[in-house]
């Protein structure tokens, strides 16, 4: 800037004035960016709840979490994100199962757990860290997936026929329970290869919930868990397991969560619901499932198979694991802060990208609201609307 | 260094040895108890595994492993003597360096590697080509019988045919290598041919030591753990054909102990690992009361193992 203004007075010419000029452009300009409102840089629209920005300024830290492989699509993307604008928390997830998760959370080896089925009184027992906060944190549904050549998504399947399937009782592809609901669908002669999931599982334990509800059979037969005595099939290990079954075993059916479904373009059937409409897995499908239960507690949880016209039977909650008490102020402070940007209307919006239902507006309350209760060593809540 | 000191510090290592194997044999018996005292000695033949129920039994995973140890073996055993004995006696000089460098590098490649290679790579020709290949020689049915999904039992044991193939083929190099030349020399110069130098000479010499290969194969191949779950198809049904998906005890350890938090769950994951930790140290008693019943022999073949 100095050469340059000392050549303009020097009268060395015009290079010279267009340099500075450029300069003080570049300078305007820059002032201008740097005086645009914080808030902007925070999401999608601008938004007007207090937390979030709040959210943004958790301390540095780096946060370990683990269970669910239901979540892991959306923590991945979620935590990167929250990354981008806040590079000092970076979180660490392990997608190692819910079953897994919840076993990590209750040795307290993690910040926090994830699981599809919150922990029972039992486990909260086992729980070392003292009194267990469950947070709601994603709504997704299951995809029904099935490798068929030349069968296109939407197979039609009715509840009595997806058990019989996983009970073993439907053996091939053309059966006439089948053909019978798809008239117009060149069914093989195949044997049917169920996949199902060999880790202790959120997801299992939402399947299950689901045949133990539509099927007597399956309620007394395998029952409802995180891993259960499946009849036939083969296993995998977590939800990508499954999926690599699936995707590469001709003539095999898995359930998996809708985002792997989407993520491997998978073909996937379509299930009558309690009032009998064959619908496909969808946010609108799901979020229409969940509607019909609005107050769930993390004692009463399950939004499977709702009446309503257009609910996707198959759908589930995930929930986030933390300890009322947060022993290390600044992690506990970051996770909760962390899990707050996620189930609100940041990290919900990187959940619609990825094919989960955002959450409702009450669910987000309470998600909130537990989230509340953390506090820290000094008896202090840790969400705070404040840095 | 004092002598006294020197024999001490050592004798104290060794005893560690022993305490560590004692305690950990110990552990393992203590978290089973609780398992076994409950469902009693019916856990062995136990083909349930339900924990939702908290119904457990062991059955399928210990015919599981004694299943794919058998593939792996039964294919393992000629491929390694013949490739071994190919390498001592059929080649030599560069190239025989190169392959038996090539063969004991198959021994550097992490497990998990063999998994991932075998699932994505293998699967695929096991079901295109092998499976259909064996099920319409043999018509079908029995043991060749069932969907061919490629993963399952059949991959397993190759998988681990492949990973325990340096074992057998290093040790069994040796050992070969080790028979006296005058007697190959001579049984050449009387007019013996390849293969009669192989079963009439060399192995009857060897056998202590080829034994001793086995053994060690057998158990590698029982433990082996990662590849194999990423494999067999993690069924816990007994498995009827070569084609089923399967499970054995370590897969199944593998598959759930991170998460058994239900009653008996963990205690009949520790009762799995229990009767491996028995399964292996039977294995390797019978092998030695083998070795002993022909340990006569003078020949340095044994001497070179054992």
């Amino acid at each position: 800037m100095r050469e340059a203004a000392a050549e303009v007075r020097q009268g060395r010419g015009r290079h010279a004035w267009r340099l500075l000029t450029v300069a003080v452009s570049a300078l305007v300009v820059a002032l201008t960016a740097l005086s645009a409102p914080v808030a902007a840089a925070s999401g999608p629209g601008k938004t007007t709840d207090p937390y979030i920005a709040a959210d943004l300024k958790a301390p540095g830290s780096a946060l370990t979490g683990a269970g669910s492989t239901f979540d892991q699509p959306l923590f991945t993307k979620a935590f990167f994100e929250y990354n981008q604008q806040n590079s000092g928390v970076t979180v660490n997830y392990a997608s190692i199962g819910s079953g897994g998760g919840i076993a990590q959370f209750q040795a307290n080896t993690v910040n926090f757990g994830a699981s599809d089925v919150p922990m029972t009184p039992a486990d909260i027992a086992k729980a070392t860290g003292g009194q267990v906060l469950q947070v709601p944190v994603a709504l997704g549904g299951e995809a029904i997936s099935y490798n068929l050549p030349g069968v296109k998504t939407g197979l039609k399947m009715t509840p009595s026929v997806l058990a019989g399937i996983f009970l073993g009782t439907i053996k091939t592809w053309n059966d006439p329970a089948l053909k019978k609901l798809n008239p117009g669908v060149k069914l093989p002669s195949n044997a049917i290869t169920t996949a199902h999931r060999a880790d202790g599982s959120g997801t299992t334990y939402i399947f299950t919930d689901y045949l133990s509800t539509v099927s007597p059979a399956w309620a007394s037969g395998p029952g409802t868990g995180k891993s259960v005595n499946w009849p036939n099939g083969v296993g995998g290990q977590g939800n990508e397991g499954v999926a690599g079954i699936v995707k590469n075993t001709p003539y095999s059916v898995g359930y998996v969560e809708l985002a792997y479904a989407l993520q491997n373009s998978f073909t996937y059937a379509a299930i009558q619901n309690s009032a009998g409409q064959f619908l496909l897995p969808s946010l609108k499908t799901v979020a229409a499932d969940a509607a019909q239960r609005p107050n769930i507690t993390a004692v009463s949880f399950s939004i499977v198979n709702q009446a309503g016209a257009s609910s996707y039977p198959i759908s589930g909650y995930s929930w986030a694991l933390v300890y009322q008490l947060q022993k290390n102020t600044t992690e506990g402070t970051a996770v909760v802060k962390v899990l707050d940007w996620l189930t609100h209307a940041p990290g919900q919006a990187v959940a619609k990208t990825l094919a989960y239902v955002p959450l409702p507006a009450n669910i987000q309350a309470l998600a909130r609201s537990t989230l509340l209760q953390v506090v820290a060593s000094d008896g202090k809540t840790v969400l705070l609307t404040t840095k | 260094m004092p002598d006294g000191l020197y024999r001490g510090g050592l004798g104290a290592i060794a005893a560690l040895f022993c305490v560590l194997i004692t305690a950990l044999v110990v552990t393992v018996a203590f978290q089973a108890a609780s398992a076994l005292n409950h469902f009693g000695l019916g856990f062995l033949v136990g083909t349930t595994w339900d924990p939702v129920h908290a119904h457990y039994g062991a059955l399928p995973f210990i015919i599981g492993t004694l299943e794919t140890t058998g593939i792996a073996m039964v294919l393992a055993v000629p491929i390694g003597l013949g490739t071994s004995m190919f390498l001592v006696h059929g080649i030599h000089g560069r190239i025989r360096a190169v392959l038996s460098t090539a063969v004991e590098l198959l021994a550097a490649v992490p497990s998990v590697v063999y998994g991932l290679w075998a699932l994505l790579v293998l699967a695929p020709w096991v079901r295109t080509i092998i499976e259909p290949a064996l099920a319409s020689i043999t018509g079908g049915t029995g043991l060749f019988g069932g969907p061919q999904l490629g993963i399952g039992l059949l991959l397993a044991g190759l998988v681990l045919v492949v990973m325990v193939l340096p074992t057998m083929v290093a040790i069994s190099r040796d050992v070969i290598a080790a028979v006296p030349d005058e007697q190959v020399e001579g049984a050449f110069a009387l007019g013996a041919t390849r293969w009669q130098v192989l079963w009439r000479v060399v192995l009857p010499s060897a056998r202590t030591g080829l034994l001793g290969a086995v053994t060690l194969s057998m158990g590698r191949a029982l433990g082996e753990t990662i590849a194999v779950t990423m494999v067999i198809g993690n069924s816990t049904a007994i498995a009827h054909s070569l084609f089923s998906p399967s499970a054995t005890l370590s897969s199944q350890i593998a598959n759930q102990f991170t998460e058994a938090t239900e009653p008996f769950h963990l205690s009949s994951l520790m009762a799995l690992a229990l009767i491996l930790l028995v399964i292996a140290v039977i294995v390797n008693i019978a092998a030695r009361l083998l070795v002993g019943s022909f340990g006569r022999d003078r020949s340095a073949a044994s001497v070179a193992v054992l």
